[in-house]
């Protein structure tokens, strides 16, 4: 393992073999994604904490989108000095990704004096720039919400004459789609705008607190920054909110294990007055609090609890027992808030010179800054726009199965979207026509295959990371989001040697030691399967999982970074979390007895 | 009971008092005066010392110990072994021994512990850990009196002259006082870091226990339970139960003290509950608020009393490794916050 001299490595991405029966997964996703000969001499890390289920072909527009505006961020707009942008490739269907240094010493010189002062802008208006932020991001997800998707009936709307616009509506499928596409990218093109930023402020506060308190964890560093007003934590709380109506209004009852909220809703009219009175509560919360997804918005299958009731109503159930019981079913803010102060002013206390405590106040203080961004943006994109933008493709979807093309609504995702465009031009062309658009003999067969080739990959465990040990690891998010350090590089380099053994290590995410059964989940639509005191094992923790964290024991991830949501709301719950594990998932088989040690990162399996 | 003046109680000095009552005396009597929970006692002061060493004439040869070079053990042994058996040997002037005597009365003729308290130790240069002589389950005033003497001798140690001679510390002003103090039957006892002793980390604090005495962990007999708590929080951060096979504990007889085998049942068992551990580290805070720097605490839990109340300190020292590290400032204000992130962002960040 170690003093031998060699430089440990991973498997190369040439390496990777394809998995029998999905042979032909690169007839589904673009040239540009595919590994290159030459990508053999650079460090990937497989990014399971945002793709860690196979990519139907639709859905790499989340890898795609997203990665054109965080390099532009970083490499073109505010020219960050060390790093460029952030590149990905797809094998297998799982999304590897890297980030490109700049390690030229002149280079970096040149490129940190435009940095200072764009950034500079930035950190110094931040306030008065992130409320117009809000605005902007508003107005673009009013838009996508008002994207009509062409019904192309037999004839076409008579205002077309009246109003003598000149255009009939075949035109505006391709507009319309094209629209929704542009507004995913200029969303895309907002969520990063401050973002990484804001990794820049907490990789600084991070690396001083390393420095000045050897010990001190992850976690710790993470609650003098923690924003306690978070809008992702809006959701959980109107849930919470609500059951406390439904006990003080009487109608409690309605809401047990396993309810419809088909007949909750019905049964609740049939109430009179205290029925209303909740159903007008849940319609004030719903809008814009139930419009978070399920996932975290890489998947058109990450839906909002608006599309999905079934989700939050899972959860009230329980914190109706909590109100019933008499505990506070809302957080603790202001306890919360007096804590993370008195941690902070603590440690600033401990450190030992006027000049020291003059610079924490200066990084805390910038963290404190641009947190609420980095906390809430999540909610503006990954969420509200994103569930909203799947809707309006799902209606296309819609609109290709009636014109044949497709076989169901759903299977538009198992298209690229420059598919979509041609399958598009297709209907329009045959509603001009009056013929038959030719898309099903071509299109469902195509559908069919890329299923079936998802179904297989599903199985296949990606290794966390690909090529040589890199040689810097310059970029703020990489460090901070992904949590990819030395030390993950470590673990992750160990993970092959200690496959036989019953220790799995990752990062001690949340305190607490736990010993339950673990379920394994691949895939957050299996969320339904988790058992009440279970320790649920994931590729990833999504922070909208956050309503099952009242019922589960403890969480195990593959990758994640402590400053993920999964870990700040685990950490809320009193929940022992290990992250980063890089194996968990493979290692771990649901049904067995595991110790999870949220003190020292570590996960014993018992048997 | 103010005696012949060399004896003082404990509650009656205070850690300016280290030239009268020695490193060790000075600290408990301090903590004492404080409040701290600290064994009942009493100090043989250093006067004392200084008057038998005048009596037996032993100037001229504590030059010439100071002229052998530090490497000369058996130069260094000789001339060490015949002061010490002078010393061992000298009777007590009847004053002094009865001062001893009244005072290990007054503190109810219990089994009491007898310690060495040089006035050279624990002063935050250097800590002279465990160099001299320290008797546990010490009974009746004759074997008090007796090991008193033995404590003065032990600063003519081959090991307490040698480490003298290697820090350049001079021979003449060096004086022994000599702690009495009741005896804790400890249930487990340890000691207590109030900042990382593998890192310096401030924002810890590190302990150790294990079962009996003390001397077990501090004389490496047994691998301890090791703990880190965090100061901000009071969470027990890290833990290490380890399997402690080894004990120390009074002799049958109740003279003295023997090693033991820990009996199998407790072997792998945690030495302290959550609360114990909780307990010590509030304590470490306060003593250090109390000193206002880090420091090195030994401790032990008494088995015969009611859970929370067995608590005692038994010594309390600047601890030395850390502080005497140069400090380097590890960041300095700027003229904008976020001119640290220029800074940070405008260099590598090795892997």
């Amino acid at each position: 393992m170690e003093g031998n001299g060699v430089t440990r490595g991973f498997p190369l991405p040439s390496e990777i073999a394809d998995v029998p029966g999905a042979e032909g997964w690169r007839s589904m996703y673009p040239y540009f994604t595919r590994f290159q000969p030459e990508d053999d001499q650079r460090f990937w890390f497989y990014n399971s904490m945002h793709f860690p289920e196979p990519m139907p072909v639709f859905d790499t527009i989340t890898a795609e989108i997203p990665y054109s505006a965080i390099g532009a961020n970083t490499a073109r707009i505010f020219v960050f000095p060390t790093t460029l942008g952030i590149e990905h490739r797809i094998v297998n269907g799982r999304v590897y990704i890297t980030a490109i240094p700049v390690t030229d010493p002149a280079e970096i010189a040149r490129r940190a004096a435009i940095f200072e002062e764009r950034a500079g802008y930035y950190y110094q208006n931040w306030d008065r720039l992130q409320s117009g932020w809000k605005a902007r991001m508003e107005s673009l997800i009013r838009e996508i919400g008002a994207i009509e998707v062409p019904q192309l009936p037999e004839f076409d709307d008579p205002r077309v004459v009246m109003d003598a616009t000149g255009v009939a509506q075949n035109h505006y499928v391709r507009e319309n789609f094209h629209r929704c596409i542009d507004l995913f990218s200029t969303m895309w093109h907002h969520h990063t705008e401050f973002l990484m930023l804001g990794y820049g402020a907490y990789v600084v506060f991070f690396e001083f607190c390393k420095k000045a308190f050897p010990e001190i964890g992850d976690q710790m560093v993470a609650r003098m920054v923690a924003g306690i007003d978070v809008m992702m934590y809006r959701p959980d709380d109107e849930l919470r909110r609500l059951a406390k109506l439904a006990v003080e209004w009487g109608v409690d009852d309605l809401f047990t294990d396993d309810c419809d909220p088909g007949k909750v809703f019905a049964a609740l009219r049939d109430r009179g007055e205290p029925g209303r009175r909740w159903l007008a509560g849940f319609e004030e919360a719903r809008e814009p609090w139930f419009n978070v997804s399920t996932g975290d918005g890489f998947y058109h299958h990450h839906r909002s609890w608006n599309d999905d009731l079934t989700v939050p109503f899972a959860a009230l159930p329980r914190y109706v027992a909590l109100v019933r019981a008499g505990q506070e079913a809302t957080r603790p803010t202001e306890a919360l808030r007096v804590e993370r102060e008195r941690i902070a002013a603590e440690y600033r206390g401990l450190l030992t010179s006027e000049d020291e405590r003059a610079a924490f106040d200066q990084m805390l203080g910038l963290c404190r800054l641009v947190f609420p961004y980095v906390e809430d943006h999540k909610f503006y994109c990954e969420h509200w726009f994103t569930t909203l933008f799947f809707q309006r493709i799902r209606e296309f979807g819609g609109l290709l199965h009636r014109a044949g093309v497709l076989a169901e609504d759903e299977d538009i995702f198992h298209l690229h979207h420059t598919e979509i465009d041609q399958a598009l031009s297709d209907v329009m062309l045959a509603w001009a026509a009056g013929g038959n658009a030719l898309g099903g003999r071509h299109f469902q067969p195509i559908v069919a295959e890329r299923k079936q080739m998802l179904e297989v990959l599903r199985d296949w465990s990606p290794p966390p990371a690909l090529g040589p040990m890199p040689e810097a690891l310059n970029d703020p998010a990489v460090r901070m989001l992904w949590g990819v350090t030395a030390q993950t590089l470590e673990v992750w380099s160990h993970a092959s040697d200690a496959a036989h053994s019953r220790e799995i290590h990752g990062y001690a995410a949340s305190s607490g030691v736990v010993e339950g059964i673990a379920r394994v989940l691949r895939d957050v639509n299996e969320i339904g399967q988790i058992r009440a005191g279970e320790i649920l094992v994931c590729p990833v923790t999504a922070p909208s999982w956050g309503p099952v964290f009242g019922k589960i024991a403890a969480t195990v991830s593959d990758i994640g970074g402590t400053m993920s949501h999964a870990a700040i709301i685990a950490r809320e719950y009193g929940m022992p979390a290990v992250v980063g594990t890089g194996q968990a998932t493979k290692r771990i088989k649901t049904g067995q007895r595991i110790r999870v040690d949220g003190d020292r990162g570590i996960v014993h399996i018992l048997g | 009971m103010a005696g012949s003046g060399f004896v003082r109680r404990l509650p009656d000095i205070a850690i300016a008092d280290r030239q009268l009552a020695g490193g060790k005396g000075s600290s408990l009597g301090e903590l004492t005066r404080a409040g701290f929970p600290v064994p009942d006692g009493y100090v043989v002061t250093a006067p004392a010392f200084e008057q038998m060493l005048a009596a037996l004439g032993q100037q001229a040869s504590l030059g010439e110990i100071e002229r052998l070079p530090a490497g000369d053990h058996a130069g260094i042994e000789r001339a060490a072994a015949s002061i010490r058996r002078r010393i061992e040997n000298a009777p007590l002037p009847a004053g002094l021994r009865t001062s001893i005597a009244d005072h290990y009365r007054a503190l109810g003729g219990a089994p009491v512990a007898v310690r060495s308290s040089a006035t050279a130790e624990d002063g935050g240069e250097a800590s002279f850990a465990g160099l001299q002589d320290t008797y546990l389950w010490t009974r009746g005033p004759e074997a008090v009196a007796e090991h008193v003497r033995k404590c003065w001798a032990s600063l003519y140690s081959l090991e307490s002259v040698s480490y003298r001679r290697r820090i350049g510390l001079p021979e003449a002003g060096l004086a022994m006082a000599v702690v009495v103090q009741r005896m804790v039957d400890a249930r487990c006892a340890g000691v207590m870091f109030t900042r990382s002793p593998t890192t310096g980390d401030r924002s810890v604090i590190a302990l150790e226990a294990s079962w009996g005495l003390g001397s077990a962990i501090v004389g490496g007999a047994v691998t301890p339970d090791t703990y880190r708590i965090s100061k901000v929080t009071g969470e027990i951060v890290r833990r290490q139960v380890a399997v402690k096979v080894r004990l120390h504990r009074m002799a049958l007889g109740g003279q003295g003290i023997v090693e033991d085998d820990v009996p199998v049942n407790l072997q792998a068992a945690a030495c302290l509950s959550d609360e114990e551990i909780r307990a010590l580290a509030r304590l470490g805070r306060h003593i250090e608020d109390h000193y206002g720097a880090p420091q090195d605490i030994e401790w032990a839990i008494a088995g015969d009393r009611r859970a929370g109340e067995g608590l005692f300190l038994l010594q309390s020292r600047p601890e030395t490794v850390w502080a005497h590290r140069e400090p380097t400032p590890l960041a300095a204000p700027k003229a904008t916050p976020f001119s640290h992130v220029v800074e940070l962002l405008g260099k590598n960040l090795p892997s």
